[in-house]
């Protein structure tokens, strides 16, 4: 197992291993999503109060759930790569930030089109988890901000990592702090005792989306993560070795 | 050397720092006065645009001003760590026996001294513009006292991240504002509950322990974030 993981940090043997597990990530990825998008358009009933309206959260809830999700893989594997100094796990940062940036501003971009016919306004600020939603833009704009402002690789790696680690302290700070705000969201409904509130024939669909666009996620990052790593080694002998080969 | 020995080390090497930090603010004073005088201008800048009704400028006051002191300490953070960088003090302090972190407190402490104190004094001064209510400025100045002590910590972390590049200004302002967010809206609706009526030990907790959260760990990143810009 140790060996594995060992054998894993190394550039060449994950650029390897990575290709033989995205389609791994991809397939299962296409086919949940492909059924959640089906059951949750057609499948799922009316909701008694919003319509079809609801039908939202079956992009809305996951993005969410994954901007989170991709905040805490790039904080976690800047640390790990700040203080283990693994080269691997900087460029899995590196990989995150745009991709958790991304679902972000689908979140935002859902839950704002979702607060149209709900609330009557595209923004409601007094909503905290947009609001949070927001800021956690903002705080992965700053991570790229300063990767790019960086020239040099290695430091912008760890001067990187050092923002995503006080990020990730502040994240559930500036979370608590939104929420302080009076709120207008619906309150949980998925997580919370004796079950979710949800009739099964909408809950499956959305249970179904959430690990479709986990896996996807897995599948984009790991793919993010070649690239990265093929443009950090290029002056290596393997990566020439690679392409006079022609990729093989 | 006893342990002792050190101990006294750590603490001389943060008042020395910042003793020097604010002698050499001693020596130009338009660097403690010219984020003031942007404070004011920011402030001045909302009854101009808004009108000059005066519910509306005593509902908007609380709000204003953080968000003009928040800004002002922006301004003046850029320069925390970019004058020891271009004379190369900053190589000194790194390779110090005392510890980087404690260095780094030192001269946020300097920061704090000669950025954020100077606002909380300023700052009845601009709420008289604003019609605020006498105690009312006694907590407007109370929740800047704790917000600008995690607002000089937290942006020393920044300052040393961006120390040395040279498109600091405007990527110090996009790290450091998502971060700051919760002191922000904490100390600005402190301020604006109490003018309501309300009371305001729940957010004045908050600022306190934010202090305290960023005064343990904020030293220790800036330490580490000036070694990495300085590789």
């Amino acid at each position: 197992m140790w060996k594995f993981i060992h054998q894993l940090a190394s550039p060449p043997h994950f650029y390897r291993i990575a290709a033989k597990m995205i389609p791994w990530f991809m397939v299962p990825a296409l086919l949940l999503i492909g059924y959640g998008t089906y059951a949750g358009l057609f499948l799922a009933p009316m909701d008694y109060q919003q319509g079809d309206a609801f039908r939202i959260i079956y992009v809305h809830v996951p993005s969410a759930y994954l901007s989170m999700m991709a905040y805490m893989v790039m904080a976690i594997s800047a640390g790990i790569g700040l203080i283990w100094r693994i080269k691997l796990s900087h460029a899995v940062a590196a990989a995150a930030a745009p991709i958790g940036a991304c679902f972000t501003f689908l979140a935002l971009a859902t839950g704002s089109i979702w607060g149209k016919p709900m609330w009557g306004t595209w923004w409601e600020w007094g909503d905290p988890r947009l609001t949070s939603e927001l800021i956690m833009l903002f705080l992965y704009i700053g991570y790229m901000a300063l990767r790019g402002a960086i020239d040099d690789t290695v430091k912008a790696d760890k001067a990187s990592a050092v923002l995503a680690l006080v990020g990730a302290v502040n994240v559930p700070i500036i979370h608590f702090s939104v929420e302080w705000w009076s709120s207008l969201h619906q309150g949980p409904t998925l997580i919370k005792e004796g079950g979710p509130a949800m009739d099964p024939a909408m809950l499956y669909p959305l249970l179904a989306m959430i690990l479709g666009f986990t896996l996807l996620f897995g599948a984009m990052l790991l793919r993010r993560v070649r690239t990265e790593v093929l443009f950090r080694e290029r002056r290596t002998k393997w990566v020439n070795e690679l392409v006079l080969s022609g990729g093989k | 050397m006893t342990n002792e020995d050190s101990s006294v080390g750590l603490m001389s090497g943060v008042l020395g720092v910042a003793r020097r930090d604010l002698l050499l603010a001693w020596k130009r004073p338009g660097d403690i006065l010219n984020p003031l005088f942007f404070f004011a201008m920011v402030a001045a800048l909302f009854p101009l645009a808004v009108g000059p009704s005066p519910e509306q400028l005593q509902f908007s006051g609380p709000a204003v001003m953080w968000v003009a002191a928040l800004l002002a300490m922006l301004l003046s953070l850029n320069s925390l760590f970019l004058s020891d960088f271009e004379d190369g003090s900053l190589d000194q302090m790194l390779t110090s026996p005392v510890p980087l972190s404690a260095l780094a407190l030192g001269k946020t402490l300097a920061h704090w001294l000669t950025s954020g104190l100077p606002l909380v004094v300023v700052a009845p001064v601009v709420a008289v513009t604003f019609q605020m209510p006498f105690f009312v400025t006694g907590y407007l100045m109370l929740t800047l006292l704790l917000g600008t002590i995690s607002l000089s910590l937290l942006g020393s972390v920044g300052a040393a991240l961006t120390v040395g590049l040279h498109r600091g200004t405007a990527l110090l302002s996009l790290l450091i504002l998502p971060l700051a967010m919760p002191i922000l809206i904490f100390g600005a609706r402190t301020v604006s509950l109490v003018a309501a009526g309300d009371g305001a030990a729940g957010g004045l907790y908050f600022l306190a322990a934010y202090a305290v959260l960023t005064l343990s760990f904020a030293p220790f990143a800036t330490a580490a974030a000036l070694r990495i810009s300085n590789e």
